[in-house]
């Protein structure tokens, strides 16, 4: 699931404004806008929001993403899987067969938990990772995000504290705050979340008499940071939430999509389900258009989020749940994967390779075994925020590191995206980037007189107006 | 009447703008005009030839669309055109050459020094800051030359932080000012047909003081309109923002911002093409002024049609 770059894609795809105009036919009803409202009326809307509406907040940075949408940018934004390479001819089939053998059905409501059909995909796609709950443990959501949205509001009340990694899936935040989580970051290395500093943090939460109600973790090429827990810090965090009785919230949207190293046991089997809520998806194996996810939760907690999920849909789209049937009957749901991997890891290999000629030395980035993103860490006086809208000049996009934090640290790191462009688009984007960074570092030590740089260009710099800067070679 | 709504574009305010050219299309709808909306784009001549509208309503917010650009090609097209023309946009969007106009006749605005980046590349002129900053004091403020809306807009309290506040302003534009901080009351005058509209105050909630982000929320800063000064101290900020408006030769609309400190009112800057979106300062103050959106639209729109000719300022 990702949100940063797929909201603006549906914000825009939604705002009529945007779309080629069609020509109108003559039974469809002509398109008529409500009167906009006055200033008067907001600040009367104003005076009715819910509290916690306040710390939903729109940014700056969202009206810089709605440039990424235009086709000339190159945007490493976004956390699209690569849908193109989905065979049009088996959608058609598959869909094809739904509506001359299960037409009623498919267009009616369904159970809220789930079809049991749905379930068995699920299981096989669990089984591959190691693990094999019971069906009864399973709850099919909308996608991952809503699996988020419904254990937040099964768990948390306002002030309680929930424990995620530093950086945090950017989309994650919102639904944190929304149901006013006071939230704690753990910081992370290239082995993810430090558990010895999870260690102290419970222990500090615990003096103060304050008991966290779950801690949050993508383990496995993390969003952002590409980063993957190892085995022994899964094993440490396992022990430390059943020390504290505290449940983690697994979220494994990209475990299958493994380019090299080892598998890793998911903290749901190393648990056994007691303590972990686990969070799966179909988005980046298969689709994020049929929004199909899933949570595997000891009953208790799983009859509770199933109410929640009938207050606020209940059931999962019928329809995505037959072509999932349909889609998983055919047995080829593997080899996709494995052409996804295929092509991904070629992308991943294309995005470092061009991170270590177009960066300044002075960067770092994450070298992620797996999944869609990296995360690059520029030195502290830049802030990715600002540089966006210079990037966004030069046509090139990325999420700045702010986003994945709810305290503004981050401010120097940014996400950048290998999953959805071809390896020239990559490369190209990254040059732009390094281009833009160099550019700035240079202006920085010019102001601080820390050294002065001959203006003198080197043959190879990217742009003609560049400073250059010692390479990686 | 054939009205084309230009909006959208590249610059970093085309989301402010989309909101803008969408309320205004509406009205002129309204209106019984016969709006298109025109995203700018490579493609924009070749589209005003095509559809031959017979007045342009410039929507466009920030570089591009609001430094005269826009304003240029259409005189080239011989179309009018709503708000300022070519030399008021170009000047207006240019904070440093604003400043320098208005300082020259003798309208109040702070003090302030500006560099573009090559005068930090080549000719040392970080070794200045440290002159800069006792003649301006902390706090101070920077921001890029030409950006309409508060990106980039960075404090500095102490001298170490001038150098970070620089480079993230110079990611938004190649030339920047540092600015002397006026505490004080922020207010916006909004300009129709060269009349002010009632003065606008803006007043943040105090920890989002120092975020600009909080401008443009709902709930997050709280607007005033009509401010509540007197009305001497109202006649007095009119009369800085109509001499600022004449001074900088704006004609149609603009928006002009000012902070009312220990010194009197002191003009920050003059928005060519203000926005026009449901939380927007210039159709707050119409609307105080008993000028609902659609008639706004309306007078802009006479406003354009009336243009003489002779207006058009091509350059030599």
């Amino acid at each position: 699931v990702d949100q940063v770059g797929f909201r603006q894609h549906v914000r825009l795809m939604s705002n009529p404004h945007e779309r080629d105009k069609a020509s109108p036919r003559a039974d469809q009803p002509v398109r008529r806008r409500r009167a906009h409202a006055t200033s008067r009326d907001l600040e009367r809307y104003a005076s009715l929001f819910a509290r916690r509406t306040q710390v939903m907040r729109s940014s700056a940075m969202r009206d810089l993403m709605a440039i990424t949408a235009r086709p000339e940018v190159i945007s490493l934004a976004g956390g699209l899987p690569d849908t193109s390479t989905f065979p049009s001819d088996s959608f058609a089939a598959q869909m094809t067969r739904i509506a001359h053998e299960s037409s009623a059905q498919a267009l009616q409501y369904g159970p809220t938990e789930g079809f049991e059909e749905t379930k068995a995909c699920i299981l096989e796609v669990m089984a591959a990772e190691g693990m094999s709950p019971d069906p009864d443990d399973l709850i099919v959501t909308s996608g991952g995000q809503q699996a988020i949205d419904l254990i937040t509001k099964t768990l948390v009340d306002p002030g309680d504290p929930v424990i995620c990694e530093a950086p945090t899936y950017p989309g994650a935040v919102p639904t944190f705050c929304s149901y006013e989580a006071d939230v704690h970051q753990v910081s992370t290395d290239d082995d993810g979340m430090r558990t010895c500093e999870l260690e102290e943090l419970l222990a500090g939460l615990a003096t103060a008499g304050r008991r966290p109600k779950f801690i949050y973790s993508v383990p496995s090429f993390q969003n952002p940071a590409g980063v993957t827990l190892s085995e022994q810090r899964r094993r440490r965090l396992v022990e430390l939430a059943r020390e504290h009785e505290v449940l983690i919230v697994e979220d494994n949207p990209y475990g299958l999509l493994r380019y090299d190293g080892e598998l890793q046991p998911t903290l749901y089997s190393l648990d056994g389900g007691d303590y972990v809520l686990y969070l799966g998806t179909l988005s980046k194996i298969l689709s994020p258009g049929i929004r199909i996810g899933w949570v595997a939760a000891p009953p208790p907690v799983l009859e509770k989020i199933g109410l929640g999920k009938q207050a606020a849909d209940l059931c999962t789209s019928t329809l995505s749940q037959y072509f999932v049937r349909e889609y998983f009957g055919e047995g080829r749901w593997r080899e996709y994967i494995e052409d996804l991997v295929e092509i991904y890891r070629s992308r991943r290999d294309a995005m470092l390779d061009a991170l270590e000629r177009y960066f300044p030395e002075q960067a770092d980035w994450t070298r992620p075994e797996g999944g869609l993103f990296l995360w690059a860490t520029l030195p502290d006086y830049i802030d990715t925020t600002d540089l966006l809208a210079k990037a966004l000049r030069e046509n090139v996009a990325f999420v700045p590191g702010r986003a994945a934090y709810v305290d503004g640290r981050g401010a120097a790191s940014m996400r950048l995206n290998f999953s959805a462009s071809g390896e020239e688009v990559l490369r190209e984007g990254i040059r732009r980037i390094g281009h833009v960074v160099s550019e700035q570092m240079a202006l920085y030590e010019t102001i601080t007189g820390e050294h002065r740089i001959s203006p003198e260009p080197e043959d190879d710099a990217p742009g003609g107006d560049v400073v250059p800067l010692p390479r990686r070679e | 009447v054939k009205v084309a709504v230009l909006k959208g574009g590249s610059s970093l305010e085309r989301g402010v703008s989309l909101r803008s050219a969408a309320r205004v299309e509406d009205a002129l709808g309204e209106l019984g005009h016969e709006p298109i909306g025109i995203d700018v784009g490579p493609d924009l001549v070749s589209t005003l030839r095509a559809e031959r509208p017979d007045v342009v309503f410039i929507a466009l917010h920030g570089p591009g669309g609001e430094d005269g650009t826009v304003q240029e090609l259409l005189e080239i097209l011989d179309l009018p055109y709503t708000g300022p023309g070519v030399a008021a946009c170009a000047l207006c969007i240019n904070k440093v050459a604003a400043k320098h106009e208005m300082r020259a006749a003798a309208l109040p605005t702070p003090d302030w020094a500006a560099f573009n980046a090559t005068a930090f590349r080549e000719l040392g002129a970080g070794d200045t800051l440290d002159e800069i900053e006792d003649r301006l004091g902390f706090p101070l403020v920077v921001k890029p030359a030409s950006q309409g809306s508060s990106l980039g807009v960075e404090f500095a309290s102490r001298r170490e932080e001038v150098p970070e506040a620089l480079v993230a302003a110079f990611s938004y534009d190649d030339r920047v000012l540092l600015e002397r901080y006026v505490k004080g009351r922020e207010l916006a005058v909004s300009m129709l047909d060269g009349e002010p509209l009632p003065v606008v105050e803006a007043i943040p909630r105090e920890e989002d003081f120092f975020n600009f982000e909080a401008r443009y929320e709902i709930g997050r800063t709280t607007y005033v309109c009509p401010a509540e000064l007197g009305d001497e101290q109202t006649r007095q900020v009119q009369e800085l923002a109509g001499g600022t408006y004449e001074t900088l030769g704006c004609s149609g609309f603009a928006r002009v911002d000012l902070m009312l400190g220990d010194r009197g009112p002191e003009v920050l800057e003059v928005n060519a093409i203000p926005g026009l979106t449901d939380t927007s300062l210039f159709p707050m103050a119409a609307e105080a002024a008993g000028i609902d959106f659609t008639q706004l639209v309306e007078r802009i729109l006479a406003s354009a049609r009336e243009r003489p000719a002779s207006e058009a300022t091509l350059p030599a």
